[in-house]
């Protein structure tokens, strides 16, 4: 379901509504409904424990990069601000979002 | 060679589910559908029937291991009557839903309060729009053959929806009559090994039960109306075979004496022979009276029913099922609906009669043919038989 345009007519959907192509809940945009507040990481700070990965309720920060940080990820967080309030070195906080 | 034995019906029942070679039971026990299941167990347990039976502790939990056995592909077989049906509702609807075949027999018995181990169709009728195809049986032998076609049914590619098979509890479920029993060896010629459409298999992932976003629900529900609305071709076609195979003919809706009646009474289940009884007294008192009998509930036959009361003044629906606050049994409220949408039709007089095991005997069905051919009773919602008052 997550390629809802090529869903046009009922005809188009899977036997029973399933899902033929695993994984695709990656592609729904879930952070569009955020709620005003982003994190933003100060890599002065951050000690790449990880905390912020593990702890967030949604998937909004990806497996640790190269270097060893964990990328926010804009198209999933719902702005709850967990990682920045348990963030162990106060690296992470929670800043106000232009309105779109 | 087949041959008629003297059987108890629900044991055909189960003989059937172990004819069809079914994989997967799981059921939990309730009157009066208890004999069924328990025969089932003691097949498996005696190596007769190489099933994994499941004994859950409820019958929530016995359609939902039938839905995970049968998304894995197996072909699966529940069973339950009233409260039993009631706490399986939620699941119910997923079946279709998720288009997995699927088959139960319920042993119609009247939903509680007060409680009642008795028959009548307040179960079935409760879980009218789940989308479930549903089919009467009016005897023991119905109960045997249909149960065996609802397999057919329910697999074919085309129709990939669940079936029920009401037999009404104690009237039929707990009656000995000569049944004739079909083998295995009998049957695989009529049902052809399950070829699931889709299922769970790691090799080809998929996603069953998910979410219906708003631009999808419309449309996934639509589908399942269109796989109901389309299953009466199949099931013509199998009735068909059946009949060309073992020789026992099935209609959607089945006739008795209705040639040049003004009057016809209508049925569903085993109360049926008792109104053809009730039929042949009055035709023998020279009164124009024929007997309409209702074998496929959901879909509704629509077009089938129309010739079948086709010439006929006035209907006399018998309804075994008392909705509150409503227009009356779900029957006849179909019924009155068919025939004003179209124009022209008989008149359509609802009876509610035969709830909680209360016995519907000819002589009620011959009060029916009065009150219906009585100038006016079809403006009355439904007319209560039987229903003492002070």
């Amino acid at each position: 379901m997550a390629d809802l345009d090529a869903i046009e007519c009922w005809q188009d959907l899977a036997l029973g509504c399933s899902i033929e192509k695993p994984g695709n809940s990656c592609d729904f945009q879930t952070g569009d409904w955020r709620t005003g507040q982003k994190p933003v990481t100060d890599k002065e700070k951050c000690i790449k424990c990880g905390l912020c990965y593990i702890l967030c309720p949604d998937a909004a920060y990806a497996p640790a990069d190269e270097e060893g940080y964990y990328d926010w990820l804009d198209f999933y967080c719902k702005g709850c601000g967990i990682c920045a309030a348990e963030c162990p070195k106060d690296a992470i906080t929670m800043i106000e979002e232009e309105a779109s | 060679m087949s041959r008629r034995i003297g059987l108890e019906v629900s044991l055909a029942v189960s003989e059937a589910a172990s004819a069809c070679d079914v994989d997967v039971i799981a059921a939990y026990p309730i009157t009066p559908q208890t004999h069924i299941v328990e025969h089932l167990s003691e097949l498996v347990a005696d190596g007769k029937l190489d099933a994994e039976f499941v004994p859950v502790e409820s019958e929530h939990s016995a359609i939902s291991a039938c839905v995970g056995a049968a998304a894995a592909g197996a072909r699966c077989f529940t069973s339950s009557a009233s409260q039993g049906i009631a706490l399986m509702h939620e699941i119910l609807f997923i079946v279709p839903a998720l288009r997995l075949p699927m088959v139960m027999a319920v042993a119609n018995r009247a939903l509680s309060g007060p409680i009642s181990i008795w028959n009548d169709h307040s179960d079935v009728m409760a879980q009218r729009d789940t989308g479930w195809i549903s089919l009467f049986a009016e005897n023991g032998q119905d109960a045997f053959d249909l149960t065996c076609l609802a397999f057919r049914i329910s697999e074919d590619p085309r129709v990939q929806l669940p079936v029920m098979v009401n037999l009404d509890g104690f009237t039929l479920t707990h009656v000995i009559e000569p049944i004739e029993l079909l083998s295995r060896d009998e049957i695989k010629q009529f049902l052809p090994e399950f070829t699931p459409a889709h299922r769970l298999d790691p090799s080809r992932p998929l996603s069953m039960g998910l979410v219906g976003v708003p631009e999808v629900y419309t449309e996934a529900r639509y589908a399942v109306e269109d796989a109901m609305l389309k299953s009466p071709t199949v099931i013509a076609e199998a009735f068909g075979e059946w009949a060309d195979h073992f020789g026992r003919r099935y209609e959607f809706v089945e006739t008795y004496r209705t040639e040049d009646a003004d009057t016809l009474l209508v049925t569903m289940g085993s109360t049926s022979e008792t109104a053809m009884t009730a039929v042949d007294g009055l035709r023998q008192a020279g009164r124009k009276v024929g007997l309409v009998r209702i074998r496929l509930w959901r879909p509704f036959p629509f077009e089938e029913f129309r010739r079948a009361v086709a010439g006929a003044k006035t209907l006399a629906v018998m309804d075994r099922c008392l909705p509150f606050g409503g227009q009356g049994g779900p029957v006849a409220t179909e019924l009155r609906s068919l025939f004003y949408a179209g124009g022209g039709g008989p008149r359509v007089v609802g009876f509610i009669a035969g709830l909680g095991g209360r016995d519907v005997r000819r002589l009620d069905f011959a009060d029916m043919v009065d009150i219906a051919e009585s100038p006016g009773s079809e403006a009355q919602l439904y007319h209560m038989i039987g229903l003492r008052v002070s």
